[in-house]
């Protein structure tokens, strides 16, 4: 099979390489050979281990950044709206 | 992250506000304006205007609920008249374009970290590997957001271009699946996922400066030791 090449031969990844890919692999987006490819450079590669890491933490913790309401005035207005809509 | 669970259904609550009850109309807007701001942002110029095109989409959905089919779910309906709404007012503003070519108009193609952290391509040995290279956080046990980083994860996702802004919004800080913010902005999954790289990468680098946490790697000191370890097998084989 010809696509076998890209696994088998393809040069190992640099770490400058690898910091490009890193959102692809968490969100599952990298091909299989791809996926293998990084995940052998991360086996020898306390760099970009502790790079990945970080992208996770990243992601993981925005969470906590949610705005859970919009200004009292805005909300007043937008009831309102509301009322005024209900009573054509 | 916890998120807010709501237990009314969609289906209730889109029934609800056919009737115009307006509970089921105060629980939607708590929902989804906080979102519908930040979308609203990659549109129009100002937080003001952001704030009247969301109130012009809720008015859109009360005028339009009886015609939705649950084709979508209601938050990309939602969502979809909110895009057009913030387009058309975006355009009488005169900054408007749809949101895959903000992205596109903003995208420098910028490396995720400095090249000069790297060793350069035709090194001998390592091409391309990391000189300064990561080095552990001292996060606080209560997470990155508990002390002072706050302020600066919060400041660099406000620094961000638009468009890597409106989607780390999404994703990371409310949660969305990537779908759904494919759909709302009405981007490829590729564009996505460009965007949430970009804007995540100078997070990263924004709380990494912070932290002052990267550790030089001594490589004539690493190859001098493989030198002495390629010395070392050999006398030990002879």
């Amino acid at each position: 099979m010809a696509d076998d090449r890209a696994d088998s031969h393809a040069h190992d990844l640099a770490c400058v390489e690898v910091v490009e890919i890193m959102t692809d692999y968490l969100e599952g987006a990298l091909p299989a050979t791809e996926a293998r490819r990084l995940e052998r450079h991360l086996g020898t590669c306390p760099g970009c281990t502790e790079y990945l890491e970080q992208m996770r933490t990243v992601a993981d913790s925005l969470g906590g950044l949610a705005e859970h309401s919009i200004p009292a005035e805005m909300r007043d207005g937008l009831m309102s709206a509301f009322r005024g809509f209900r009573t054509r | 992250m916890a998120r807010p669970v709501t237990g009314q259904h969609n289906d209730e609550l889109i029934a609800a506000l056919c009737r115009a009850d307006e509970s089921a109309f105060a629980t939607l807007v708590d929902r989804h304006s906080p979102a519908m701001v930040r979308v609203a942002m990659a549109y129009v110029p100002t937080r003001a205007a952001a704030e009247e095109a969301v109130q012009e989409t809720w008015i859109a959905v009360m005028r339009g609920i009886h015609r939705f089919e649950g084709r979508s779910s209601l938050k990309t309906w939602i969502f979809r008249i909110l895009t057009n709404v913030a387009l058309r007012s975006g355009a009488r503003e005169r900054r408007s374009m749809p949101f895959s070519a903000l992205a596109e108009a903003e995208d420098t193609g910028e490396p995720s970290v400095d090249p000069d952290r790297f060793l350069p391509a035709d090194h001998e040995l390592f091409p391309g590997h990391w000189v300064i290279m990561p080095a552990r956080w001292p996060t606080p046990e209560e997470g990155l957001l508990a002390g002072e980083t706050r302020e600066v994860i919060a400041a660099a996702i406000a620094e961000l271009p638009v468009a890597q802004r409106t989607v780390i919004a999404l994703r990371d800080v409310e949660g969305w699946s990537s779908e759904e913010v494919c759909e709302a902005l009405q981007i490829s999954a590729g564009n996505q996922r460009i965007l949430l790289h970009r804007a995540r990468s100078r997070v990263r680098n924004a709380i990494e400066r912070y932290f002052g946490a990267v550790e030089e790697i001594d490589y004539d000191a690493v190859t001098a030791e493989m030198m002495d370890d390629t010395a070392k097998n050999e006398t030990d084989s002879l």
